[in-house]
């Protein structure tokens, strides 16, 4: 096992007095067990750790990852690292590395996950499966167990570690596909049959669809619908450094959304995963991003503090100089209506299972295309009544969650999966009064 | 390095696996990203690593390790075996592989100057002088630039004999510029939308002309800001190059990828609207459309000389006049379809599963030009670099946005348009495929940022398009 700290103080030692530095190294096992038409056909595992340095010499800055180890490699990758910064210009914006400061504990760890086996995996899967008689199952059980240490020449020592396990797939009729998802700090949180049923439930009910007419309708939008959305504002909204070019919708202070829509990225939750620092070695802050409809803050690294005149939030992420910091712990409040109850006020809309593929049109607007996926059912006078075929939507994000559209909130908020991956977005069940599909899957 | 991936696969085959295969990989990324003439970020990742999968029964078993030793190697190749022992407990039927033959080759990729020797500050230069021409432009924003180069070693070693070393060299970049309006951003990029790369050396950097097009496409994106969007109706629409060759990569390369129709990736990407059983006589498109997979094409960033199962690249029909005739396949996919296998199975680093990934997917040129394709539109919209993309997960329902269009009317090329987009149904659109450029428009596109697989990897792959013309296409999609 590779002693991280020791590790740390050994790149930074090399670094000397030629450069200010910030390194920090990460890794741990990470395993997944991956399943189609009803059987695991790909199951994988990897163990590796890769250091990332950053070095700032006369205000130059240059970085660099690898995963060499050993004292003679990483010699040479650490006096590379310093020697390209005299390519680069003086960076007149650089913000210093970050300084001392007390930061929260956060151990969102499991041993039991971090040792899961490959046979564990294959249970879940197993149960999965069963859960789903006469159909095809595919999907993936992952379990992984992170470490992070971070170190820098003002003297920061910071480390975490945590634990995920994510059960995800899909039972497919032969004219039809429903999905499940779980997501925990602990794999024994996760419930494979129950994953399994909802998949196998949203298949059955869905073997026999119809085309609707593309239009507006009213929707209830399930978990991973609400975790798209949630990531999407997150990357592109209340993302300090589009919001400081001019690329984001975020207005602060003002009225942005339905008063009843809050978003709050919050690592220390207990339920949350993650460290409790991000990549540049600052803590992450609890950040009300929006509250009672109003937007209140972006998440930000050091440079984008910076420019704006603020504090870092403790959101910098790998790559955060070129996409921004970005809020990865989020939670949109739930509410407390069940998600039958949500349905059942519904006159004439639809319940949306999943999106799929979505892509932003204009990150000003939010304007978004993508589909509907693995579910898509019709709810008449309160009742699910049928199921319909997928349909292509071009929705502003924005304009959906705006100022009296949002008609109710689930009690059912647990970490969904997203279009930019599970773990990032806490999110219940949500009902919009208004969704723009645009197309059927006749086009 | 043979060694040690010899290692991995002894540990394999001593675990119990029928069969093993490692790769030995060390790869370097080199990156520089330019914003409003300042450097945001100037970095280099190195990863080297022994990856080893091993067949047990139905299933892969794969495990990776950084540590490059003879022993960590070796006890990689036993967790490989012992991961695919565990998947027994939800078994399939039994898997076998296609033959390939066994060989000891070098390859490397044709190239003059190795990207990595050219200095950074020769890049920086560049990048600094194209952000700098394209911000002078009033009402400019944001001007980006960005060049990346990829030197990429692997040793391979199978138990049924092979040891195969390869260089993969690859490099490209580009630059984008952003207008900022009341409501909306708008935006142009060049060479393509996320830049354009290609295998080979920074020579395939020179030859674009990054000065030359900074100013133009920087006077467009201010100019957007105030042109009328496109009309929303069926017209004739012509596809820009680059457009095309996403086009092409999302509702043909993915979909006949063997293991998406087989229902591997069913949870994830997705499978397909194609059926093996009609392979031979589904009608994919006009007697205009034909698609190759070429692996061997020099310059595009989908060639090789062996894929990361060792099986030699090659060039396959997909797609012959209109008819479906071709799949993306490796060694297991194809032999459970009783076809050869087609090399076309790739893995993103030491430490992910080889998958089946698009090696060079593209549509042979035509007869024609640009120019005689405007020239012989009546009512028509013409759109250039994708802005955005998004397909259903058969590959058939798709609508995709693009950066900037023109009216084309009588023959002639109109006003400027923006928020162009367009939606269609995969063999519907390529039916009404009816003009094809060709010549020297006939272009390698390149696709950087291929996503597939669980664990999530990134594929290169290779696009050649030339401008086209299609008929009956639904454009101006609103939101």
């Amino acid at each position: 096992m590779t002693d991280r700290k020791h590790l740390a103080e050994w790149v930074l030692e090399r670094v000397g007095d030629r450069a200010e530095a910030d390194v920090r190294i990460s890794g741990g096992p990470s395993s997944l067990t991956r399943f189609a038409n009803s059987f695991i056909h790909q199951n994988v595992g990897e163990d590796a750790d890769t250091v990332t340095l950053r070095v700032v010499s006369g205000g130059r800055v240059a970085s660099g990852t690898t995963t060499y180890l050993d004292s003679d490699a990483l010699g040479r990758f650490v006096d590379e690292t310093i020697e390209r910064c005299a390519y680069s210009p003086v960076d007149e914006t650089w913000p210093g590395l970050a300084e001392p400061a007390d930061a929260q504990a956060v151990d969102h760890h499991d041993d039991a996950t971090a040792t899961a086996s490959p046979a564990d995996r294959a249970r879940m899967v197993a149960e999965f499966v069963a859960a789903g008689e006469g159909m095809r199952a595919a999907g993936y059980c992952q379990t992984s167990d992170t470490s992070v240490v971070f170190a820098n020449s003002n003297g920061v020592r910071r480390d975490g570690r945590y634990t995920q396990a994510t059960l995800d797939g899909i039972h497919q009729t032969d004219t039809s596909a429903g999905s499940g998802h779980a997501t925990s700090v602990r794999l024994g949180d996760l419930d494979g049959a129950a994953v399994g049923a909802l998949a196998a439930q949203r298949a059955r009910d869905s073997a026999a669809t119809y085309d609707i007419k593309p239009g507006e309708y009213e929707v209830v939008l399930a978990p991973e619908c609400a975790a798209t959305i949630g990531i999407f504002l997150a990357f592109y909204g209340f993302n300090g450094k589009a919001h400081l070019e001019g690329q984001s919708f975020v207005e602060l202070g003002e009225q942005q959304f339905d008063a009843a829509f809050a978003l709050v990225d919050d690592v220390s939750d207990p339920r949350a995963m993650g460290v409790g620092f991000d990549t540049e070695g600052t803590p992450r802050l609890r950040t009300e991003l929006v509250t009672d409809g109003v937007s209140r803050a972006v998440a930000h690294d050091r440079r984008t503090a910076a420019k704006a005149g603020t504090s870092s939030t403790g959101h910098a992420i790998p790559g955060s100089e070129i996409y921004g910091p970005v809020a990865s712990a989020m939670f949109i409040t739930g509410g407390g209506a069940d998600p039958e109850t949500l349905i059942a006020d519904v006159e004439r809309g639809l319940y949306v299972s999943t999106f799929n593929y979505c892509r932003v049109l204009d990150p000003k607007s939010m304007a978004v295309t993508g589909l509907t996926r693995n579910g898509t059912f019709m709810i008449e006078n309160g009742q699910i009544t049928g199921a319909v075929n997928g349909l292509r939507f071009t929705q502003s994000f924005t304009e959906a969650l705006g100022q009296s559209r949002m008609l109710g909130l689930g009690n059912d908020a647990r970490w969904a999966d997203s279009e930019f991956g599970p773990g990032l977005v806490h999110a219940p069940t949500i009902r919009l009064a208004g969704w723009n599909f645009t197309g059927g899957s006749h086009g | 390095m043979f060694d040690y991936a010899q290692a991995a696969v002894e540990g394999a085959l001593a675990a119990g696996a029928g069969y093993a295969d490692a790769r030995v990989v060390i790869a370097t990324q080199e990156s520089v990203d330019v914003l409003n003439q300042s450097v945001e970020s100037m970095d280099q990742t190195e990863t080297a690593g022994v990856g080893v999968r091993a067949l047990i029964g139905s299933s892969w078993g794969f495990f990776a390790t950084a540590e490059l030793t003879d022993d960590a190697a070796r006890h990689a190749g036993e967790m490989a075996a012992s991961i695919a022992q565990a998947s027994t407990q939800v078994p399939g039927p039994p898997m076998t592989l296609a033959d390939v033959p066994v060989v000891e080759e070098t390859f490397v990729t044709p190239h003059d100057e190795n990207p990595l020797q050219v200095p950074l500050s020769e890049k920086i230069d560049l990048l600094l002088d194209v952000t700098r021409t394209m911000q002078a432009v009033e009402g400019v924003a944001l001007a980006r630039g960005n060049l990346t180069s990829w030197v990429t070693d692997k040793w391979f070693v199978s138990s049924q004999g092979s040891r195969i070393h390869q260089q993969i060299v690859e490099c490209g970049g580009g630059y984008d510029v952003t207008a900022l309006g009341e409501q909306e951003t708008q935006r142009r990029s060049y060479p393509q939308s996320f830049g354009q790369f290609e295998t080979g050396g920074f020579e395939t950097v020179r030859k674009w002309d990054y000065a030359g097009n900074a100013q133009r496409i920087a006077e467009e994106a201010v100019a957007l800001l105030s042109a009328p969007a496109v009309e929303e109706g069926e017209k004739q629409l012509i596809l820009e190059g680059s457009q095309l060759g996403l086009q092409i990569h999302e509702s043909v390369g993915h979909a006949i990828e063997l293991d998406r129709i087989l229902g591997w990736e069913a949870a994830f990407a997705g499978t397909s609207h194609l059926e093996l059983p009609k392979l031979g006589s589904h009608r994919y498109g006009s007697d205009l459309m034909n698609i190759t997979a070429d692996a061997t094409l020099p310059g595009a960033l989908g060639s090789f000389g062996y894929d990361d199962e060792g099986t030699p690249a090659q060039r396959v029909d997909i797609v012959k006049d209109g008819t479906w005739v071709g799949v993306l396949s490796g060694r297991d996919s194809a032999s459970i379809a009783g076809l050869p296998p087609g090399g076309m199975v790739r893995a993103d680093g030491f430490n992910r599963l080889p998958m089946v990934r698009m090696t060079n997917v593209g549509l042979l040129a035509g007869d024609s030009s640009l120019d005689e394709i405007i020239a012989e539109t009546q009512d028509g919209v013409y759109m250039s670099t994708n802005r955005s993309w998004s397909i259903d997960d058969k590959r058939l329902n798709f609508q995709f946005g693009c950066e900037i269009g023109w009216e084309v009317k009588n023959g002639k090329l109109g006003r400027m348009v923006r928020n162009p987009t367009y939606t269609g149904i995969t063999p519907q659109f390529w039916g009404t495929l009816d003009m094809l450029a060709g010549g020297s428009e006939w272009v390698h596109w390149g696709t950087p940022n291929c996503g597939k697989g669980q664990p999530m990897q990134v594929g290169h792959t290779g696009h050649s398009a030339a401008p086209a013309r299609f008929s009956n296409v639904r454009v101006g999609v609103k939101a």
